[in-house]
Formats: structure tokens, sequence, C-alpha cells
């Protein structure tokens, strides 16, 4: 149980997916302009995350890893289709996002239409992709990439409504013309990860 | 007479006038002075001789314990470096005292270590004040803004979280960072959302480790280490400081009421929290620093220190499980922090509610980067720029429920 909790901690703050690793920055920048959009969207990669992480998992233990297809049979007990990894992993986020997205369609449209085309665009953020990449690379059993799929989602989430507050305050700044909408966002984003630095070195 | 001179010359710095680029400066001399002419003529408006320049004026002449004590202390420890066997510094500084102490500075009055501490700490923040003020000189006459005294407050508190040795070009570096990318760039005072001097030396921190942290910065001698309190007890354990309770004869023994008063190593300004206090109670009491915020961080502190305490055990490889809560508010830069930095009224948290979730943020963040994060032995900076990011998602969240409270009230 200790295991589990210091692996969430691990992935919400200490490797957070944004602040720390800078993946998922189309969206993260792009979608950051209102805090519930944002936390919108934050709730949706959570989900995601929640989801594709574990059957990625039992994807690569079953069927793509080395040797993980003897249980069909002796003759494919040394069969290796791990180079399959990215199309099997990148399959299985579209598939989760599609759902996800008639889901929303069909019973909160207003958050359908404040995430616009960047819901599907989950597809192919980086952050979701990463979390399954780092869960192959680390060997996570079932139960911790369930646990790391979600504190990775709840990082990310976190990151993306802390630059939403950020940035509704900054509409009341004095930004220099050069500077204004991506590039003080930016800067933002780059002064958030030397508060979020404050974690690095914990080893849990 | 000063008021006539400063109408007479007045028109040159309006558009038009050949001094047009330095109407900044002319701006924050006038009202450096005198009272802004333009005051609110219509109702609804609190009327008050107290603005923007005269609270952070006041902030910066309650950093002046602080200040002097730092200073005393710079001195204080140096002498009794130098009875230890410790050399005169080799660098400029050690020209310096050549010159006012001669070969052998036998240190001890009062007046003394003082001066010692000057010859250090002046330098230090003179290059904090010029080369920021030049930033913020620039930015003004460039974008049309005024110069006003956030940047005194922003940049005596830099000056006073400087460890002595600090290398000149490196508070130089700092400063600019604090003050360019920590603030002018969303617009100067009041529009940034980190605190600029923490900005300014996390930077620093995080780029030359060696410099601002470690055993021989602290104390302004050669041949000479002295590790911080709180390094100590990372390394050594509570006992190590602790004489009560300890057994073993060190020379990193501190007693509590020592550590309170600030006789011991750290940065220039932070060590004493009785010196923070008297000009902290000024700030308090005026309201400018909003007690809120530090009851919040008093709370949180108490009860993560609570929390990790109880899984303490004695054989535990962390030693900072075991340090009370007592030690850990007068250890480091907590008292300095809690007081000065978080209490920022522009990176905190605006709303009463929100404040305390602020405090409280900080204080958990504090101990918890103290205690489980054996990078870094000191953690009230890393903790007060984490609490600045999710400041302007509390206060959504607490303007968000008071919406929804007094829609159901109808």
């Amino acid at each position: 149980m200790v295991d589990y909790i210091s692996l969430f901690i691990k992935a919400v703050f200490i490797e957070n997916m944004a602040l720390a690793f800078f993946l998922g920055m189309c969206t993260f920048i792009a979608l950051s302009k209102k805090i519930d959009a944002a936390i919108g969207l934050g709730i949706a990669v959570i989900v995601v995350q929640a989801v594709t992480v574990p059957l990625n998992n039992l994807l690569y233990t079953y069927i793509l890893s080395e040797g993980a297809l003897s249980w069909a049979g002796e003759d494919l007990a040394d069969v290796d289709l791990s180079f399959l990894g990215y199309l099997a992993y990148i399959g299985v986020i579209a598939a989760c996002v599609q759902i996800m997205e008639m889901v929303l369609d069909k019973y909160m449209p207003a958050l359908y239409n404040a995430l616009g085309v960047f819901l599907p665009l989950i597809t192919v953020n980086c952050a979701i992709l990463g979390a399954s990449l780092f869960m192959v690379e680390r060997d996570y059993t079932f139960g911790e990439s369930v646990v790391y799929g979600i504190g990775a989602g709840v990082g990310w989430a976190l990151a993306i409504a802390c630059l939403a507050g950020v940035r509704e305050k900054l509409k009341y700044s004095d930004v220099p013309k050069g500077l204004q909408g991506l590039g003080i966002t930016f800067v933002s984003v780059g002064l958030m990860s030397l508060g979020f630095m404050s974690f690095s070195g914990i080893s849990l | 007479m000063i008021r006539k001179f400063l109408d007479n010359i007045e028109p040159h710095f309006h558009k038009g006038g050949k001094w047009e680029k330095f109407y900044a400066l002319y701006e924050a001399v006038d009202t450096g002075l005198y009272k802004d002419p333009g005051v609110t003529k219509s109702s609804s408006h609190v009327r008050d001789g107290v603005d923007l320049k005269r609270i952070m004026i006041t902030v910066w002449a309650c950093t002046f314990p602080a200040m002097f004590f730092g200073m005393w202390l710079v001195g204080h420890n140096a002498g009794v470096a130098y009875e230890g066997g410790a050399t005169i510094p080799s660098d400029w500084h050690g020209y310096f005292i050549t010159m006012m102490f001669g070969d052998t500075p036998a240190l001890g009055s009062i007046f003394n270590n003082v001066v010692y501490g000057a010859i250090y700490f002046a330098p230090v923040y003179a290059v904090t004040f010029i080369v920021g003020g030049f930033w913020e000189v620039l930015f003004a006459a460039v974008r049309g803004h005024e110069v006003n005294e956030g940047f005194f407050v922003s940049s005596v508190l830099f000056a006073l979280i400087c460890p002595p040795t600090i290398p000149l070009w490196q508070v130089a570096l700092g400063i600019s960072f604090g003050i360019v990318i920590g603030k002018e760039v969303f617009g100067g005072t009041g529009k940034n959302f980190l605190n600029p001097a923490l900005t300014g030396r996390a930077f620093l921190f995080f780029a030359y480790p060696a410099q601002i942290s470690g055993d021989t910065v602290w104390t302004a001698v050669d041949g000479f280490s002295g590790a911080t309190p709180l390094s100590v007890v990372v390394n050594d354990g509570y006992n190590a400081i602790n004489n009560t309770i300890g057994t073993v004869a060190n020379s990193n023994v501190v007693e509590w009421f020592d550590a309170f008063a600030g006789f011991v190593q750290g940065s220039m300004g932070e060590t004493s929290t009785i010196a923070i206090l008297l000009g902290g109670a000024v700030i308090l009491i005026m309201g400018i620093a909003s007690w809120r915020i530090v009851a919040g961080v008093l709370i949180g502190s108490f009860l993560t220190v609570a929390l990790f305490n109880s899984l303490a055990e004695p054989d535990s490889v962390n030693q900072m499980l075991a340090l009370p809560w007592t030690w850990h508010i007068v250890l480091g830069g907590f008292a300095f922090g809690t007081i000065f930095m978080a209490t920022d009224p522009i990176s905190a948290s605006m709303t009463n509610k929100g404040k305390y979730a602020f405090g409280i943020l900080i204080g958990v963040m504090v101990i918890l980067i103290r205690v489980a994060n054996p990078a870094y032995p000191e953690g009230m900076m890393l903790a007060i720029l984490f609490a600045n990011i999710f400041a302007p998602l509390i206060d959504h969240f607490v303007v968000q429920s008071n919406i929804k409270r007094r829609l159901a009230r109808g």
C-alpha cells in the first residue's frame, strides 16, 4: 500500500508530466485560458490516463512483450511483438478518446463545446502516450500501472488548472507587446516549473 | 522650496519636453517626497494617506532590525572564526578588512562587528539596488509606467537572503532575473505572480549551488566552515544541535534561544527570529502583512511536523523526522519567509479564506521539503514559490464558492 501511495505522489508531483517533463505542451498552453475549461480537460485527461495506461499494460504483458504470447500455444512462445508498441498504444488511446468524446457530447455538451477540437487532439497528446511508454519502460505491474495512470493524469490536471489560474490573473498584467499571448505563457510555465523544482531530489 | 523646484522642472518631463524619456525618474522623486496629486474625488472610495509607495517604504524600513542584526552577526561569526585560526579572505573583501582592522582582526565590540558585516552586506545591497534599479528605470522609461518603491522591498529582501560570501556578479545576475523575468515582463509591480526576490534567489540556487549553499559560504573568512543548523540536523541528527539531550561534545550545539535570537549560521538577514519579529510586528499590526497567512503557515507547519514526529523512530535514517516544531520555526529562513516573503500582497492569495489556505500550503510544503527532500535542507524559498503558483487557483475556488453560496441564499 505504501508503495502505491509513494508511486502516486511521485507521479503527481515529482515527475509531473507537464512541469517536470514538459509533455503535452500543445494542449497545456492552448486550453489554459479559462479555469473551468482547464479543469474539464484535466478531468478528461485523468480519465483517459486511468483507462489507457492499465489497458496498455495488459496489452504489453499478454501480447506485445517477448514471450508474452506463450499462453496461445508453444509455437508463439518466442514471438516478440514489442516493435508494434507505439502503434498499439496509440490505437488504444484513440479508441478511448473516441468513446470519451461521445460520452461528453451526449451528457456534457457545454464542456464538449468548450474543449472543441482539442478533445480529439488528446489522442496525440504526448503526455498520454508518454505515460504508457514510461509504464512499459519501468516494468510496472498491473496494479502499479493503474496508480501511475491516475497519478500522471492528476499531476497534469493540477498543472493545467494552476496555469489557468495564473493566466486568468495575468489578464490584468501589462505585458510588453512582443511577449503577449504565447510568449508570456511560456515564461509563466517556466517560472511554475521553478516552483515545482522543490520536489526534484525527493526519492520515494 | 523643493516643491517649487520640482514644479519648475516638471514641464520638461511631459510629452514633448526635452527630458521626456526621464519622466519616470521625475515622477519617482516627486511622489516619493510629496503626496500624489491624483486623488480620487468621487465617493465610495477609501481615503487614506497611505498609498502603495508608503506601504512599500514601511516594509522596507521594517527589514532594518533584521538587516542590522545580520551585519552584526557576520562580524560576530567572523570574530569567532578568527579566534579559531581562520584567515582573512584573499579577495577584495580582505583588502578592506586589513584596512579597517589590521592584519589580525580583533573584532569584539558591537561597532566593529557591524562594520565588518557592512563590508560584506553593503556591496551586495549596493549591487542589488543599482542593477535592479537600472532594470526598473529602464522598463519604466521604455514602457511608460512608474518607478515605485516595490523595488525597494524586492531589493532589500533579495540582499538579505544572500549568504555573505556570494560573488557580486551572481548578485547582479540574480536580481536581474528576479526583476526582469519575475516582474517586469508581466508589467511591473502588482502584475507578477511570483515573488521577484525569491525568483531571483531560486534562480541562483539552481544555477550556482556551490556559492549559495553548503558549509563554507556562511562565514565571511577563509579556512572556516560552519554548517547551518538545518544541514547539521540533516547530516548528524537532531541530537547534534540539541545540548539538552546530546551527548556528543561538538561545536554544533545550539541553544534553542540562540537559534531564536539568531546566533547561528545562515543568510545575512534570516537568522534572527527576534529581529524579524520586531519589524514584522509593525507590518502585521498595520495590516500590510496578512496575519491570516502567518497563522496559516504556523498551523500548516505544526500539523505536518506533528505527523512527521509521530513517524520518527530513534534509528530512522532520516534525522529530520524528529526535529520538533519549536526548532523548525526558528531555524533557517522560516521566520523571514513567513513574515516578509509569504505575506507579499501581490503574489499571495487575495481572499481572506484563500489566505489561510495559502499559508497552510506553505507550512505543509516547507516541512515536507525540509524533511522529505534530502537534496534541500532548507525549504522556505521553494515552498513559497510553490504556493505562489497555487494562489490564483485558490482565489478562484474561494470566489466560486462565495458565488454559489449567495445564489443559494437567493
